[in-house]
């Protein structure tokens, strides 16, 4: 078991799996999405309530799932960060936090123009809506405090304190809408549970929740591996496998 | 198809427009961002090669020369 913490910890052998995996991870990520996306748009029946714009619902929901489930791996990565000062944990904290930024922007951006023709409004200062918006402040004062502090090893520290601190917006965010009385309509996609919806249009948002992940995965992994080159330049292992590249 | 005609698919009864706008910003900011990684992802490897390709040229020229160099900079103490 340790053994395995350790072997995770070293950026070396997570650049080999992340390069093996990276493959899998963008096609199976784009095959899913597409499905999914294709299938909502053209071929999942209309909603009796809200017509034809319920199809923002496709990549509304997986974008705000993302925007969610990064910020709670970030504050895992964090704790990591804080306790076993593990170098990989800040390197993924740092890699995804703008992908985190841009899922929270497209949650709140769809769920605005989803908000016109349902509610009759761009914008209300409902509870979801504010605390989505709270998120994609954390996303933007992470990454600055990030950019704001020269030293790695104190940014690394200032940023998981700040992450951990946030993350009691996440379960603010999910319980919203049970809560208060608010407009945002309550949850209708859950794993744990039996569909509300029909089979037509769960399947459809299933693989696109899916695919979305995936490329998350593979965001994840790309940028990890930029951060890794730009930290251990001078390393044995990246100089003998930049030159190994180079014939 | 959930679509009588093309154009119906387009109109989509009215929603077409938001419907379109959010597909249409949804794929334009993924696909940015993903670009965006891999071309700085390249950019990392080339700057590393780079640095590695300088390096190995700087012994090849040099063979019997030490790592680090030190030179005395002479200061003038009045």
């Amino acid at each position: 078991m340790w053994q395995w913490f350790h072997k995770l910890g070293s950026p070396k052998w997570f650049f080999g799996i992340a390069t093996r995996f990276m493959p899998w991870l963008l096609a199976g990520g784009l095959l899913l999405l597409a499905a999914g996306l294709v299938w909502g748009l053209a071929f999942a029946p209309k909603d009796y309530l809200q017509g034809n714009s319920y199809r923002i619902i496709f990549i509304h929901v997986p974008s705000a799932f993302l925007a969610q489930s990064i910020y709670i791996s970030m504050a895992v990565a964090a704790v990591v960060t804080l306790v076993w000062r593990m170098k990989l944990a800040d390197v993924f904290v740092k890699a995804i936090a703008p992908v985190g930024l841009l899922f929270t922007f497209l949650a709140l951006f769809t769920g605005a123009v989803w908000g016109k023709p349902t509610w009759g409004t761009w914008w209300v200062w409902d509870a979801r809506l504010t605390s989505m918006l709270i998120l994609l402040f954390l996303y933007g004062g992470v990454i600055a405090l990030d950019r704001a502090i020269n030293d790695e090893k104190s940014a690394a520290r200032a940023v998981a304190v700040l992450v951990l601190v946030g993350v009691v917006n996440i379960p603010i965010i999910k319980y919203s809408v049970d809560w208060w009385n608010t407009l945002h309509q309550p949850a209708t996609f859950k794993l744990t549970e039996k569909p509300s919806m029909p089979m037509e249009m769960w399947v459809p948002l299933l693989l696109s929740v899916l695919g979305l992940y995936l490329l998350f995965g593979w965001l994840a992994c790309i940028r990890m591996k930029t951060e890794i080159l730009i930290r251990e330049q001078r390393t044995r292992w990246v100089k003998d496998m930049v030159l190994a590249g180079r014939k | 198809m959930a679509f009588d005609s093309f154009s119906a698919f387009i109109a989509m009864e009215g929603h077409g427009p938001y419907v379109w706008v959010c597909y249409a910003v949804f794929t334009v900011l993924l696909a940015g961002l993903m670009i965006w990684s891999v071309k700085r992802n390249q950019s990392a490897l080339e700057d590393c090669q780079r640095r590695h390709d300088a390096e190995s040229r700087a012994s090849v020229t040099a063979p019997g020369k030490a790592a680090a160099s030190f030179t005395r900079v002479e200061i003038p103490q009045d």
